[in-house]
């Protein structure tokens, strides 16, 4: 009877399913980012998500999608593609095309999807962050109930402008949560040696924001931590820090061939036990919702959903020339030639 | 005919914020000591009162923290309109507006707009010395993205601040601290704009053409005075906007003319006025009876005694030197 009771709180299948779905999902998809990228079909900078699927998954499923406001660093394909945005134009904008999410003019660090509330996809440590504190002040200053989801590396976590920002959030009580997530490294830096204070949590107490250190390994802890303080932030209007402990599998970005530079094999091999993916699936099976022959028939069919978005990418145009000076302005173009 | 009223420069920015605001409830003012204190150089005195805390925001002194808030709420749909105390400080927030705020629309292909006022005093006030006088315009003028304007008179500025609260693109509104007590006639009209990039001639003339903006446009039209009596007949084409700017019309009185003379308060090398020298070069050649010419600001930190930093800044005399060298 009390297993009964218990399972009263657990997810439904159906959820479980979509979870471990779309963390495979993301996991084959960044995969095949890296051939694009090893294949020459993408190029300059790309970093993947692989190993810290659980954490956008346990988020994204958490907000009002559409409504609510979502804003990262250039670790953003995961985000983009949990909140709705076409999968092909997220890879024809990694492959520099013009079917692309910006038209090829952003390329793997910028994908934004206003319309799916994903404001970017920005490539300065640290610089989105008042951006984000922005999007909340505009929910503010209407009165509205949005919320804002403002993500950084651990890396961003010590830069100046961030404190700024918290300051703000914290004076002007904007609906914004700081999620720090935090996979370890600053690039190539261990946490240890980019940081006096390694509990980056603790950041935001200075500024009596409310803040926590929590594990994004586990989709399912992850969710009802996020649902938690998504619920708290938008009923009371003030904002939230919370550091979440994961790891990514894969080097800082594409052009990362030498991870043991700043990292063991041993390492590696120790964080990949607590594989995000993995320890879905061993939940799927004893919870009895999917057995072994289910898992592989669901990824064979998102290994074939991917093989098709990229070759939909990659069959789509590259821009024309004449598009580069299309949206500087909304009204005008700068001086034209070189 | 709509009457008009004789104000300061500062009024006039001060009346043009006031009707943008009344007419548009997502417009509102950020910046340092904005509210409470009405602002350093007082261009928002009476305006906390009368908006309150919501829209007359005063800011921690975090130029890149509120350069960069702001951008967010322009990127949501909101009108900020942020004070720099002065240019000088916006240096701070180089990374939000030239690495953000410029390049919103570009790096989403036109999804997201960012309608966003950065204005405040740049160059030099009085003795400020060398942290508090720096030019500015001509590092943001160089930034696709941004809009960048420097009216030089009352009613420019009243109407070039509406156009830029209107305007869908992040405008940097340069003011000149010392434009702010000099008196004009300001139409009486809250619908009154003035397009960006468009030049106006404020004298004609037919020997030289002396082009400059903001402050630097009175300058020339001293010189001008002086010159008159020798003989020279100038032209003075007060550019007013930067990004975009008016060609046409420089171009247009440099051919007439056949000489030109560019003058401007920033560091001589590199500053704004060595892009408009190039393009008149460029374009005018074949009309010039002289190489252009330029009078700019001198390349040295600005000084804190007023004989030195006087010694810094154009004036009359310089730009008369400058024409009489020219030959």
């Amino acid at each position: 009877m009390a297993k009964q009771a218990e399972k009263k709180n657990l997810e439904s299948p159906a959820e479980l399913e979509q979870y471990y779905r779309d963390m495979l999902f993301i996991r084959h998809f960044e995969e095949k980012c890296n051939v694009a990228y090893r294949q020459g079909k993408a190029g300059g900078y790309m970093h993947v998500y692989i190993g810290m699927e659980a954490l956008a998954v346990g988020w994204m499923h958490s907000i009002k999608k559409a409504h609510d406001y979502v804003i990262t660093a250039y670790r953003d394909h995961a985000h983009a593609l949990l909140l709705g945005t076409d999968p092909v134009a997220v890879m024809a904008e990694i492959m520099g095309r013009k079917a692309g999410t910006a038209g090829g003019k952003g390329g793997s660090m910028h994908i934004y999807d206003p319309k799916n509330g994903f404001y970017g996809g920005w490539g300065i440590v640290g610089g989105h962050i008042p951006l984000g504190a922005g999007l909340a002040f505009a929910s503010r200053y209407r009165g509205d109930d949005k919320v804002t989801l403002n993500f950084m590396g651990d890396g961003a976590a010590n830069q100046g402008v961030v404190y700024e920002t918290l300051n703000m959030a914290a004076l002007y009580e904007l609906p914004c949560i700081f999620i720090i997530e935090n996979n370890e490294f600053a690039m190539g830096t261990r946490l240890e040696y980019h940081a006096a204070d390694t509990e980056l949590w603790k950041r935001g107490t200075p500024f009596g924001i409310k803040s926590e250190r929590i594990d994004g390994m586990d989709v399912l802890q992850m969710k009802k931590d996020a649902q938690r303080i998504i619920d708290w932030v938008r009923k009371e209007g003030k904002p939230y820090l919370v550091e979440i402990m994961t790891y990514r599998y894969a080097g800082h970005g594409a052009a990362d061939n030498d991870r043991q530079l700043y990292r063991t094999k041993e390492e590696e091999a120790e964080n990949l036990k607590r594989d995000p993916v993995e320890k879905l699936k061993h939940i799927l099976i004893e919870r009895n919702i999917a057995n072994e022959e289910k898992l592989e028939a669901i990824e064979a069919e998102i290994l074939e959903r991917v093989e098709k978005i990229y070759e939909e990418a990659d069959a789509s145009p590259h821009p024309d020339v004449d598009e580069v000076y299309d949206n500087i302005y909304t009204d005008m173009t700068p001086e034209k030639g070189h | 005919m709509a009457s008009t009223l004789e104000m300061t420069y500062r009024e006039a920015l001060h009346k043009s914020m006031v009707e943008e605001m009344d007419k548009n409830a997502d417009v509102f003012l950020m910046g340092e000591d904005i509210g409470r204190y009405e602002g350093t150089f007082k261009v928002t005195r009476g305006l906390f009162p009368k908006y309150g805390h919501r829209r007359v925001i005063d800011t921690p002194i975090t130029e890149a923290g509120f350069a960069g808030i702001a951008t967010g709420a322009a990127m949501a749909g909101l009108r900020p309109i942020v004070e720099f105390m002065t240019m000088s400080f916006s240096i701070l927030a180089l990374d939000q507006i030239i690495n953000h705020t410029a390049k919103v629309h570009y790096m989403t292909n036109g999804e997201v707009k960012c309608p966003i006022v950065f204005r405040g005093p740049g160059g030099a006030a009085k003795q400020l010395s060398a942290q508090h006088s720096h030019s500015m315009e001509g590092w943001y003028a160089h930034v696709p993205g941004l809009k960048v304007v420097a009216p030089s008179t009352p009613a420019d500025v009243y109407g070039m601040l509406k156009t830029a609260v209107d305007d869908d693109n992040p405008v940097i509104l340069y003011e000149n601290p010392g434009l702010y007590a000099m008196k004009g006639i300001v139409p009486d009209d809250p619908e009154f704009k003035i397009p960006f990039g468009k030049a106006q001639i404020l004298r004609e003339g037919k020997d030289l053409s002396l082009i400059g903006y903001s402050r630097m446009t009175h300058v020339n039209l001293a010189a001008a005075e002086i010159l008159e009596k020798d003989g020279i007949s100038c032209e003075v084409v007060d550019v007013r906007s930067l990004l975009p700017l008016d060609t046409e019309t420089i171009y247009a009185s440099v051919r007439k003319t056949n000489r030109a003379m560019v003058v401007y308060e920033d560091w001589r090398s590199g500053g704004f006025g060595a892009e408009i020298a190039a393009r008149i070069s460029e374009d005018c050649f074949d009309y010039l009876d002289a190489p252009v010419g330029r009078v700019g600001g001198l390349n040295v930190p600005m000084p804190y005694s007023r004989i030195l930093e006087l010694e810094c800044i154009p004036d009359e005399n310089d730009v008369v030197k400058a024409v009489r060298k020219l030959g």
